[in-house]
């Protein structure tokens, strides 16, 4: 039987890593994902993991570089201002096809605003914020259980793509504390990591492995090859690797499109609008990219209105915008709805309830 | 001669140690650098000493970004081109899932200890038991020669066009000994390639460095004194009669620490 404990967001972080048999952690501390780094600190080395504290989250992303580069399971984790250090090193990342799993637990911003939740970082995590246009793959939890479940799903997303993968949580996320099931999901078999760098340069083709964040002339490729063959691999991702929840939506006039804590928030809101007699639903994407587009779409041809619900400034609208394509109406609740002034404020359900009021 | 000496002979004086350059490099590796580089000869003593204590077959290369980087290529071992400066950091995962494989960075100046410094520093405050080697030619020669933490007081270069100034760009940083202050650290010393004497004395100081990481006893630092006639605006002998008359007053030669155990 699947043992089951209560956690709180950050510590499912790493039971999920060390359910996906993850070898190696590299972290530097920063609120509110503290608890990730502690967690691993303590129990990666019990089990014969690598656990190395760095000197900053540019080096937790190189030392992240280092360890893909010999193929084994290798995750950071960190909060907004240490993503935005880390850049440089998830565009390389991308560019060397290095396959890993990087948390980002997302606090207010944008520059340094306080250490609570947010939602600010979507633009980053699904555009590839680094230099070059590449791809992260983007899921984003809305439980703790989930949480737990979704990192050993991104690790296999990572080595089936050969390509990084965020796991995008907040500060809310990661300090909720609910019941969890441990359990080791099998995805399936993957490919062989030949392309490795490896320990005593043991391959069997006797030549020796190289790894760069950039095309190889050596392997044949030019640039113009090599950007063909990522779009191909970001193809096979978007036509293979969407995944969302829809909740109460089959007759909804209203969709609500949230996730994480916002898409509980959101739950809850369509619940009580119901309870009115109201008929809302929820689309809740759990892969950001690849974003659900055609099921947004869908539902836009069937005429039904939108709101999104996000802890921003309005950001992921802009991909349930550009899925739409004009079609149907599309409101939004954003991080002005706080019902705090304070950076402790959250978006509500009673708020959500008042826009689907208003809209319906 | 016989035919058979003369291959000997031919072997000793243009053969090339089994690691370095295999490949396609060969031919191509020499057009890379500019006459007079010093580069190349940094990474062929490299590649001498991993050939000489026979762990060519169990080391990880780690590059850089720069001209200090290219020879990279010419090396026929498992190895990873990191961002600029970021050598440390990748060798640090490496050696620490591979123990028992040697990892070692060849880094430039600039990459070491500007854009770098952090992973420099980290990896000497954790006396991370790897291996680095810093090309110190004085500039960043790659990007067009400009000011680097190690320009010499009044070197002209393309971002300090009247000289460098201490009151503004302070004073050139002194790598090998900085290392020498850290606990962690088994090895550190300064070589140059200027003469057949310093050329010897240097790779003895790159082989005790993989000779201290061999026996696990902490970081191991070489930082080498390598001409860029390009940037210096000098010719290829110029530039050896330079650093013996300019570079090395100011970046003294020997070793700065040498232990064999750490508590
Ligand atoms: C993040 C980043 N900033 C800047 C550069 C541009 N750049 C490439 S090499 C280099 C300087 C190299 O100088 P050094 O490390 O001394 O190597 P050298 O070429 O002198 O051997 C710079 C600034 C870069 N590649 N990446
Ligand atoms: S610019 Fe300087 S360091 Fe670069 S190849 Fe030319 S001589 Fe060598
Ligand atoms: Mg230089």
């Amino acid at each position: 039987m699947a043992e089951r404990i209560l956690a709180e967001g950050n510590e499912a972080v790493g039971w999920g890593a060390l359910g996906a048999g993850c070898h190696c952690f590299f972290g530097y501390p920063i609120t509110p994902q503290n608890e990730v780094i502690e967690f691993l600190s303590r129990e990666l080395p019990k089990r014969g993991g690598v656990f190395v504290q760095s000197q900053c989250e540019n080096a937790t992303i190189n030392m992240l570089f280092g360890a893909a580069a010999t193929g084994v399971r290798a995750m950071t984790s960190t909060s907004s201002p240490g993503w935005g250090l880390m850049m440089e090193g998830m565009s390389n990342l991308a560019a060397a096809r290095l396959p890993c799993v990087v948390v980002l637990v997302q606090r207010v911003g944008p520059g340094v605003q306080r250490l609570t939740h947010s939602q600010q970082d979507y633009n980053s995590a699904t555009k590839g914020g680094g230099g070059g246009g590449y791809r992260n793959i983007v899921l984003a939890p809305a439980s703790v259980q989930e949480i737990h479940d979704l990192m050993q799903l991104a690790f296999h997303l990572a080595d089936k793509y050969r390509n990084p993968v965020v796991v995008l949580s907040d500060g809310l996320m990661g300090h909720v504390v609910e019941p969890l099931e441990l359990k080791t999901t099998d995805f399936g078999p993957l490919p062989e990591k030949d392309w490795a760098v490896a320990r005593y340069g043991q391959h069997e083709d006797g030549k020796h492995r190289a790894i760069g964040a950039s095309y190889n002339p050596l392997k044949g490729e030019s640039f113009v090859s090599y950007l063909i063959d990522m779009r191909e691999t970001y193809q096979a991702i978007e036509a293979t690797e969407i995944r969302y929840e829809e909740y109460k939506t089959d007759d909804a006039e209203l969709v609500l499109v949230a996730y994480g804590y916002c898409a509980r928030v959101s739950e809850e809101a369509v619940d009580a609008a119901r309870a009115e007699g109201l008929k809302a639903g929820l689309l809740r994407p759990i892969t950001l990219w690849p974003f659900p587009n055609q099921a947004v779409r869908d539902k836009a041809a069937q005429g039904r209105k939108f709101l999104v619900v996000e802890d921003s400034m309005g950001l992921m609208v802009d991909d349930v915008r550009n899925a739409i394509k004009g079609e149907a109406e599309v409101h939004l609740v954003d991080a002005t709805f706080r019902h705090l002034a304070s950076e402790d404020g959250m978006i509500m359900p009673a708020r959500v309830l008042e826009e689907i009021r208003r809209l319906l | 001669m016989s035919e058979e000496a003369k291959g000997l002979v031919r072997e000793r004086v243009a053969g090339r140690p089994e690691v370095f350059v295999r490949e396609w490099f060969a031919d191509y590796l020499w057009d890379l650098f500019c006459p007079g580089c010093q580069s190349p000869v940094a990474g062929r003593i490299i590649a001498e000493v991993l050939e000489e204590l026979g762990i060519g077959d169990k080391a990880i290369m780690v590059g850089c970004v720069g001209c200090s980087g290219i020879m990279i290529g010419g090396f026929d071992l498992d190895k990873v081109s990191p961002a600029h400066g970021r050598g440390p950091d990748v060798a640090t995962a490496i050696k620490r899932i591979y123990p028992d494989t040697i990892v070692f960075t060849v880094q430039g100046d600039g990459d070491c200890i500007a854009i770098g410094a952090g992973p420099f520093v980290g990896a000497l405050t954790r006396g991370e038991k790897i291996t680095i080697i810093m090309l110190n030619n004085n500039n960043f020669g790659t990007t067009g020669g400009q000011l680097g933490p190690t320009t010499l007081v009044g070197q002209v270069t393309t971002t300090s066009p009247e000289g460098r100034k201490p009151s503004e760009e302070g004073y050139p940083v002194h790598a090998a000994e900085m290392a020498a202050t850290f606990k962690g650290v088994a090895y550190s010393a300064r070589g140059a390639l200027h003469t057949p004497a310093d050329y010897r004395r240097t790779k003895g100081y790159i082989r005790t460095a993989f000779q201290r990481q061999l026996e696990g006893v902490g970081l191991s630092f070489v930082e080498v004194l390598t001409a860029c006639p390009t940037n210096w605006h000098l010719t290829p002998v110029q530039s050896l009669a330079w650093i013996r008359d300019n570079v090395i007053p100011e970046f003294p030669l020997g070793e700065f620490r040498n232990v064999t155990y750490i508590e």
